[in-house]
Parts: structure tokens; C-alpha cells; sequence
């Protein structure tokens, strides 16, 4: 019970402190449209092109929105030292982080609805298998989340967490299938697809939103969830390793 | 068995390496329920390093801590929660306000929402805050800021608390409150583990001392035995103007007896083992042209233990602190 009250608070506290705060509320919001006009533009499809560029946006959205913003405020906290409050609170490591990251999750979760609330303007979302939509949402907001704890502990200073975030996100951007199919991507280069866990989400957004899935979802959904407990677990271990050396 | 009997700290054999550095090499100590104790050392002497492993923040390679009987590397968690923590820094959180701060500290130990609130109002009230619980931890004076932060680690009552360096890089004012909240604590029945490099602070408010150097502790004893150190030495200050350069060899070798050594401001300072005889000395620095305009009778102080113990210049100590402190280092 007691752990859990550190729980509650770290997350409120993270919400006041970072998330709520009026420049990342419109970075939620003016990031989806700018990539939405973007990919609007190029394709040159009018809106015949807004149910294959959804998925795309939907992703990215969750991708920058958690990378960006848990590496940034985890290095930002550990550079002022005031990580080392939570890591002296009696609570469990596990559900310390779970806690600082949860945050983030909720985030990213809110930020994917923004393309969608944007695209139920402009298509028709009655055929949106959302049973299957939601949770694979959560499951790209915590792989993405947990991405951006293991950046957090592999640097020490802010710019390095941004820098460190895109040398994972662009490639994951390019080769997962969200905006060009992987069978599209050079042969040599498609290992590197598989090795990436927005391929799985991406390939059931793509399921939901345009029935237009490659793989079988369950086994995305498996994938998606074992990449969730690898990137958490490796975090964890490298905060015990660096963090309480 | 007296609580004050119990060891709230034990320590053997602690032992931390970083690379090729051996921070602390070996180091033994006990502090009972109840005690005030010093832990006093020079910059990089292994103080902070030694304060992280007691309470969970580092890893030791070799040796054992309980906190009140707790096996630290088996159940570190439970330790914790007895614990309370002021690091070296003013470590809360910028963006939020004192009040939040104090309230987000307890909850980190699970207090419920009305009881930490109630200890924050009560904290910053006691800490002549409560003006500011309102505004936002980042515009605080550096004092407000240490006293918040020594108020966080005492937001859920610990029963053992860790100090490091509370009273470095503030004003006089705040250091003496700060000094004063320490002794309250204390004798309010809190077990404090403190590390300073003011050794009149540690004088002041200690009932043991360990001094640390380079990682191993060369002396633990309390107050009373260690000031013992210094019964039959008797020191005389002058002040002496037209500087003190020359005079001190010149007293040595007329007076050989006698110690000398120039201090801060031109000062001379004279240590015997018998009594100081003021007159002659006086009538020899006016012969060589010195104007002494005062000899004041100097009670041997705890620096001179540290400094004869450790071999170590205390003012070039609290110097080389101070300036670290100031420049943004720890």
C-alpha cells in the first residue's frame, strides 16, 4: 500500500512537472499535424490517402512524444540529482521505474488519439478494428517508453539523450514498415526491420485501421510484449549497474 | 541494554574501488542509537562515497553495513525506510514548490496525504519557510534551499539521519539555524551521521568523531578524548603588524622551546608546552621592529588535533571546499 502512494505521487508529480506543461501539450499536438500534412502533401492522394497514412502518424506520434520526453527528464533529473531521491525511497527498483515511466506510457497513449480524433474528420473510422487498435496504442507507447528508459541510462547529459534517441528512431522510422511496406526495403537491410518492435505495431495498426496486416497478430502482440520486457529488464539492470555502482 | 547502547550504524571492513582508485579502503566504525557522530576528512577523503554505500546509493566491494541490525546487502530496502537522507547538494525539485516538495518527499515513504501535510506545514513553519512554501524550489536563497532540502530528509521522522555537508556555501545566518535544527534532531533522539569539513562545526555538535583520509580512518575517538590530545599545550596569538615574515625563525631559534607559525593576517602563533611567557616575547618582535598590538591566550582546538592526527592543513581544507562548492562541484 505504502509503495503504491510513491507510486501515485511519482506519476502525478512527473504529470505537473513535465507533461502537463503547456509546450510538450502542443508538441502533442502540433507534431501529429505536421507529420499528417506531410505525408498528406507528398502522397498527392487527396484524402483517399488519410487510412494508409493514419497508422504512420499514429505511431510516430507515440515514437517522439515517449522517447523524447522520459530520456530528457530522467537525464535531466539524474544530472540535478534529484533521481537519487527515488532511488532512495523504500520502494522496489521495478516499481520505481514502472512508476517513472508510466508517465510517459499515458502520454504517448494521448498523444496517438490526436491523429485519430484528426482523422475521424476526414474518413470514415466505422471499419477501425479497435479491440485490436487500443491495446496495440499501449503496447507501442510502453516499448517506445522503455526505448527512451534504456537511452535515459546510456547517456549523461541531455543533448546525448536526444541525439542517442534518433540514432534508434529515424531507422526504426524508415525500416518498420509504417510508411513504406518492408517488402519495399532493400533485402540486405530487412533483418534490421525484424530487430525493431514498431514493426509489430505497426504491422497491426496497419491490421486494424485497413485490415492490412502482414503477420499473424497474435504473434505481433507477443513480439511487441517480449520486446516490452526485454527493453524494461535491461534498463533495470543497467541502472543497477551504473546508477547504484 | 541502553538504546544508546545499540548500534543504529555498523560498519566492517567497507571497501569501494573506482578503477584504479581505492575511495574507501577498509573502513570499520560503529555509531550508537542516539549519537551525533563526525565524519571528518579532506576533499576525495571517501566521506561521500562511504555516505552512499550506508545508505543504498553505491555498491561496496568488500564489508558489511547494518542500519539498526538490518543487513544492508541483503535487505537495503528496509533500511531505507528508516533512513533519512541530505545530500551534499540541494538536490529537490526545481519546478515544484517548497510545499509540494516536502509533501512529494513523504509520499516517497509512503506517508498518507493529511499526515505529510501536516508534517510539511509543521517543517517549514519550524525552518522559518513558511513564507515561501509557496513558490517554486528554483528561486530560492541557497540557505532556503539547504534548510527545505535537510527538512525533505526529515519529512517522515526518520530515526536515522545523514548529513553531508549541510552547512557548506551558505551565510553565517542560515548555517547557525541549520547547526541549531541538527542539535534539535538530536536531541530530540535522532541517530545523525554527519560529515563536515567545518571541524568547529563538528566540535560543536558531535559527541564522537572519525577522522577519514584517503579512504581509511586514522582516528575515531570522542571529543572529550580527543581535545585530551591537547592538555599541557599552551598556545599564544599575536597580532603583529608590519608583517611576520623572518619572525618566526627568529623566535625559534632564540626561544627553543617554543613553536612558531604565521597565520591568516599576519598573525604569529606561539605553542609551548609550558606556559607561554608573554613579555620577552613581546619586548624581542618590538626590538626586531614589529608592533605587537595584541597577544591573545589561544584554547587548543579540535583543528589542531585533526591537523596533528591527519597531517593536513584544515583551513586549506575548508578553502579548497568552499571554492569546489562554489564552482558547481561536490
Amino acid at each position: 500500500m505504502k509503495a503504491w502512494i510513491a507510486f501515485w505521487n511519482i506519476l502525478v508529480k512527473d504529470f505537473r512537472a513535465y507533461y502537463l506543461k503547456p509546450p510538450n501539450i502542443s508538441w502533442g499536438l502540433i507534431f501529429p499535424l505536421a507529420w499528417t500534412g506531410m505525408f498528406f502533401i507528398r502522397s498527392g492522394a487527396g484524402l483517399d490517402s488519410v487510412p494508409a497514412l493514419l497508422p504512420g502518424v499514429i505511431a510516430v506520434s507515440v515514437l517522439f512524444g515517449t522517447t523524447s520526453l522520459l530520456s530528457v527528464t530522467v537525464t535531466f533529473e539524474k544530472k540535478g540529482r534529484s533521481f537519487e531521491r527515488l532511488l532512495l525511497a523504500p520502494i522496489p527498483l521495478e516499481l520505481l521505474m514502472l512508476a517513472k515511466t508510466s508517465g510517459a506510457i499515458l502520454f504517448g497513449v494521448a498523444n496517438a488519439f490526436v491523429p485519430v480524433v484528426m482523422a475521424a474528420f476526414l474518413m470514415d473510422l466505422s471499419a477501425v478494428n479497435w479491440p485490436t487498435l487500443i491495446p496495440a496504442i499501449v503496447l507501442i507507447a510502453v516499448s517506445s517508453t522503455f526505448l527512451g528508459l534504456f537511452i535515459a541510462v546510456s547517456v549523461s547529459e541531455v543533448f546525448e539523450a536526444q541525439t542517442f534517441s534518433n540514432f534508434f528512431r529515424f531507422p526504426m522510422l524508415f525500416l518498420c514498415g509504417l510508411f513504406f511496406p518492408i517488402e519495399q526495403i532493400p533485402l540486405w537491410l530487412r533483418p534490421l526491420s525484424y530487430v525493431m518492435p514498431l514493426t509489430y505495431g505497426a504491422d497491426v495498426l496497419h491490421a486494424s485501421i485497413r485490415g492490412a496486416g502482414h503477420m499473424p497478430l497474435a504473434l505481433d502482440f507477443c513480439l511487441l510484449a517480449a520486446f516490452c520486457a526485454v527493453l524494461f529488464a535491461v534498463s533495470l539492470r543497467n541502472i543497477r549497474r551504473k546508477w547504484i555502482a | 541494554m541502553a538504546a544508546e547502547d545499540k548500534a543504529a550504524i555498523e560498519v566492517r571492513g567497507l571497501a569501494k574501488r573506482f578503477g584504479e582508485v581505492q575511495a574507501v579502503a577498509g573502513v570499520d566504525f560503529e555509531v550508537r542509537q542516539g549519537e551525533l557522530f563526525g565524519f571528518l576528512g579532506p576533499n576525495g577523503a571517501g566521506k561521500t562515497t562511504t555516505i552512499n554505500m550506508l545508505t543504498g546509493l553505491a555498491r561496496p566491494n568488500a564489508g558489511t553495513i547494518h542500519i539498526a541490525g538490518i543487513d544492508c546487502s541483503k535487505n537495503p530496502k528496509a533500511a531505507q525506510h528508516l533512513m533519512g537522507v541530505v545530500p551534499d547538494e540541494s538536490n529537490l525539485y526545481p519546478e515544484l514548490t517548497g510545499f509540494d516538495n516536502l509533501s512529494f518527499c513523504g509520499a516517497l515513504y509512503g506517508m498518507a496525504k493529511r499526515d505529510r501535510e501536516a508534517r510539511a506545514r509543521g517543517l517549514l513553519d519550524r525552518f522559518g519557510l513558511a513564507e515561501a512554501a509557496g513558490r517554486k524550489f528554483a528561486g530560492y536563497s541557497r540557505g532556503m534551499k539547504r534548510k527545505l532540502t535537510i527538512a525533505a530528509g526529515i519529512i517522515h521522522a526518520p530515526p536515522i539521519l545523514f548529513l553531508d555537508e549541510p552547512t557548506t556555501g551558505i551565510d553565517v545566518a542560515a548555517a547557525r539555524q541549520i547547526r541549531q535544527l541538527i542539535a534539535d534532531a538530536s536531541a530530540g533522539g535522532t541517530t545523525i551521521f554527519l560529515t563536515t569539513h567545518y571541524i568547529e562545526e563538528a566540535e560543536r555538535l558531535c559527541r564522537r568523531i572519525a577522522f577519514i583520509v584517503q579512504g581509511r580512518i586514522v582516528r575515531t575517538d570522542t571529543v572529550e578524548d580527543l581535545m585530551r590530545q591537547t592538555d599541557g599545550r599552551h598556545v599564544v596569538q599575536f597580532a603583529v603588524s608590519g608583517g611576520a615574515a623572518g619572525l618566526c625563525e627568529a623566535i625559534r631559534s632564540e626561544f627553543a622551546n617554543l613553536a612558531c607559525q604565521a597565520v591568516t593576517g599576519g598573525d604569529l602563533r606561539v605553542e609551548s608546552s609550558d606556559p607561554v611567557r608573554v613579555g620577552p616575547l613581546v619586548r624581542f618582535l618590538e626590538d626586531r621592529g614589529a608592533e605587537v598590538s595584541e597577544a591573545r591566550k589561544i584554547r587548543p582546538s579540535l583543528e589542531d588535533v585533526f591537523v596533528e592526527v591527519t597531517g593536513i592543513e584544515a583551513g586549506a581544507m575548508k578553502q579548497e571546499k568552499e571554492k569546489a562548492k562554489m564552482g558547481g562541484g561536490a
